[in-house]
């Protein structure tokens, strides 16, 4: 009865989805505009609580083990823990395009009871826009994969889930993505509904920028915990592999920095509006494919769930509609923008203007090299692999001319910049950086040029960026001066991370026989025992690793080989030791057939740093976000000049 | 080492049909003796793909499939050959799809030019931006 309530709820929450997008345009004769255009907000509202109910319903359905309902069946199982059989509702395919509506729905919401400083009739657009895109999903959930759909009769267990996705990093890391997605969904309204008013321009920039802040904090969240997730759950200790379902969430990011870069160039110098729109509109499209290609498995991934191809083709036909809509509306549209002002090359808008070319080649590279393999294979010239070799011999160079004035830029002044104190301010840094590179070739006897790189631009941004903040009184300084300095330590601290734990991991590669030892990086580990133990719906052989170093013992490490019951699967449970300056990683393996244990071990130098930056760039952007409001208790503060990031 | 050679042949003559019972292939998880060729190896074996599985490298798979790969790859090594010879004799055998690394010939070679074409682009586009300093702008 609750499912079908959900069902219900749903069906009606399309509704609702459906006045919202016609609000602003319906107009009966002699009626007035303001009486249809004001049904946006409510409908808005209306429409996240009924979908909020069904995705409630949904979830009674999977904490009660409901297996007369489709999806529960084959996605849960009694013995699954609590916390897994939540997450399980979005582990599928029906479950998580429930879960984009229900955050379409959230953001349509935030949108409603927010400020609206560009007017209501602009809101209403914004809504109309967000109903639109929502109506889409709705016929895709409701006529193509129904959450709710029943079993004529139900199986007394369902089929579990898989055991990799239980894990509670991955449990939050398809909602922040999402929220992250549909953040993207705002920013896109805002300019097709900007394209439609023509109202491009500095207030529309101040108007979009929370919005593109939070969109772009919550994608950060959500690839960092995908990240994190896929060192510590694969067990090979890997957390990028430039795989095509990762690529599709870093494109909308990368799409998300440069616009909420060039947000900042519109906003202070009304610059930009056609390229700012465009970023916005490819943004949300990125989002889009990046969920759809995912979902109607084009590409085949760890990631990616299994659905029919009649799917896939309505997803596409969706995606294509969006997409393309908005593109044309881009084109017919964009030349009658008025242009804005021009610029002088050494000024903060100049530095944005590289910023923005970087991120956007960068982009384009990512997303060549994702599709390329798709393209190649259609066209029947054979299969290629397209994998880390090749993006970090693309995406890498153009990062480090990024990173280089990442550092510069904050320095600069809007308009043309002052360039005789910059030699001075950066001296420091660029000290420290050649200091940090010398060490890390004389000390760590690396002798990559790659790597050097990567340890010199870590030091001169993370230097550079924490000059910004020296000498100013903490609580006077802008809050979004704090966002952008906090953002861009954070990228000093993923680019140290990344480079030092490339550069410097030891591995260990042994077969073990109970008692003896073996070492990496001044750590000794002693297999002391391997035994079976059980978990509530997985059985393991669980090793303890006594680790020692200098003779003094350090740690306890119990690396595991988990056999799952659930469906059946077999996994590796790495054992992580973290510290600040590394990680142990240990593996367990096969036994080798004559009383050894093979146990693969790494030591990872600063790799926890990858993670954290990711956490204090979403940090940054999320005390950038609150910037506007105290921007606007100080007047004396003109939004623009706020808009450091 | 014509030998090892044939017996190799021999073990990759069924490599689907790997018994999972049996145990894994001797230089599958056992580093070479020789660290600079144990490294070589390792970094080779980070760039060819996991025939079996989903978009993982034979470094990081524990298929057994994958683990007969890294036995070749170190065995050739050891022999003394480069790992440009090892991947070179994977595609062949194999096709492009073994290496991660895409070729820089044929129709992968637009793939090689997308960086410099986006550059470019955009750097015309950039630079008009500045040339028109003054009047109207327009990205």
């Amino acid at each position: 009865m609750i499912v079908e309530l959900g069902h219900a709820a749903l069906w009606l929450a399309a509704a609702f989805a459906l006045l919202q997008a016609l609000a602003p345009w319906l107009r009966a004769p002699a009626d007035d505009a303001e009486r249809w255009t004001g049904l946006a907000v409510p409908a808005a509202l209306a429409q996240a609580l009924l979908v909020s109910l069904a995705f409630g319903s949904l979830v009674w359905a999977f904490a009660t083990s409901d297996f007369s309902v489709k999806l529960v069946a084959e996605n849960s199982h009694t013995m699954k823990p609590m916390l897994y059989k939540l997450s399980g509702v979005w582990g599928n395919h029906e479950g998580s395009m429930l879960l984009w509506i229900l955050v379409m729905a959230v953001a349509g919401a935030a949108v409603s009871l927010a400020d609206s400083p560009l007017g209501d009739r602009f809101r209403a657009l914004v809504l109309s826009m967000q109903g639109i895109i929502a109506l889409g999903f709705y016929a895709f959930l409701l006529a193509a994969s129904n959450p709710f759909a029943r079993l004529a009769i139900a199986p007394t267990q369902g089929n579990g889930l898989n055991p990799l996705l239980q894990d509670p990093g991955l449990a939050f890391h398809p909602p922040m993505l999402y929220a992250g997605y549909v953040g993207l969904s705002v920013a896109f309204a805002f300019a097709v509904a900007a394209l439609l008013e023509r109202r491009v321009g500095p207030a529309w920039a101040a108007a979009v920028r929370p919005w593109v802040l939070a969109a772009w904090a919550a994608l950060g969240c959500g690839i960092t915990l995908g990240s994190w997730w896929a060192y510590y759950e694969l067990g090979w200790g890997g957390y990028w592999f430039w795989d095509p379902v990762e690529n599709a969430s870093l494109m909308p990011w990368l799409a998300a920095t440069a616009l909420l870069h060039s947000v900042a160039v519109l906003a202070k110098r009304d610059a930009l509006r056609n390229w700012t729109i465009l970023l916005a509109v490819v943004g949300f499209s990125l989002s889009m494919i990046g969920t759809f290609v995912v979902r109607s498995g084009l590409l085949t991934s760890v990631h990616a769930f299994a659905v029919d191809p009649a799917r896939g083709a309505f997803l596409l036909v969706l995606l294509a509609l969006y997409i393309g809509g908005a593109l044309l509306l881009y084109a017919l549209r964009a030349s009658t923008v008025a242009v804005g002002e021009g610029f002088a090359p050494v000024s903060r808008e100049g530095a944005l203007v590289a910023n923005n070319l970087l991120l956007a080649a960068g982009l384009g590279v990512v997303f060549v090299g994702s599709g390329y393999p798709l393209l190649v294979d259609v066209l029947g010239v054979g299969p290629i692999s397209v994998g880390p070799p090749y993006f970090n011999a693309t995406f890498g160079p153009l990062m480090i001319p990024l990173v280089l004035l990442m550092a510069v830029g904050p320095f600069l002044t809007w308009g043309a910049a002052r360039t005789d104190k910059l030699a001075r301010k950066l001296a420091v840094p660029g000290l420290l950086a050649v200091a940090l590179a010398l060490y890390a070739f004389a000390v760590w006897d690396v002798r990559a040029a790659f790597s050097l790189i990567g340890f010199a631009l870590s030091a001169w941004l993370g230097v550079a960026t924490l000059a910004i903040l020296w000498g100013r009184m903490p609580w006077r300084t802008p809050r979004a001066t704090w966002g952008m300095a906090l953002a861009h330590l954070g990228v000093a601290f993923t680019l140290f991370g990344i480079t030092a734990s490339g550069a410097l991991t030891r591995e260990l590669l042994v077969n073990l026989r109970l008692g003896e030892s073996a070492e990496v990086a001044g750590y000794t580990m002693k297999l002391v025992d391997v035994a079976p133990v059980a978990g509530a719906n997985w059985t393991a052989l669980e090793a303890t690793l006594d680790v020692s170093r200098g003779g003094q013992p350090l740690t306890v490490l119990h690396p595991q080989a988990r056999l799952y019951t659930s469906p059946m699967m077999d996994t590796t449970e790495a054992a992580i030791h973290t510290r600040i300056n590394g990680d142990l990683y240990a593996v367990l393996g096969k036994p080798d057939g004559s009383g050894r244990w093979q146990l693969h071990v790494w030591w990872k130098p600063f790799v926890i740093w990858i993670w954290a930056g990711g956490l204090i760039m979403a940090l940054g952007g999320a005390l950038s976000m609150t910037a506007r409001a105290s921007a606007r208790r100080s007047a004396a503060q003109p939004v623009g000049a706020l808009v450091a990031a | 080492m014509r030998a090892l050679f044939l017996a190799l042949l021999l073990l990759f003559a069924a490599p689907l049909a790997a018994d999972p019972t049996m145990p894994p292939a001797a230089l599958a998880d056992t580093p070479l003796p020789d660290a600079a060729q144990e490294a070589k190896a390792q970094a080779l074996m980070h760039e060819l793909r996991c025939l079996v599985c989903q978009n993982q490298s034979i470094a990081d798979s524990h298929a057994d499939m994958a683990g007969d790969m890294r036995a070749l790859v170190r065995s050739k090594i050891a022999a003394g050959e480069s790992p440009d010879e090892v991947r070179a004799w994977l595609i062949k055998r194999y096709g492009d799809w073994v290496s991660f690394n895409p070729p820089t010939h044929g129709a992968a070679l637009g793939l090689w030019l997308a960086p410099l074409l986006f550059l470019g682009v955009g750097l015309l586009l950039a630079l008009r931006l500045f040339r028109r300093r003054g009047s109207e702008t327009k990205a």
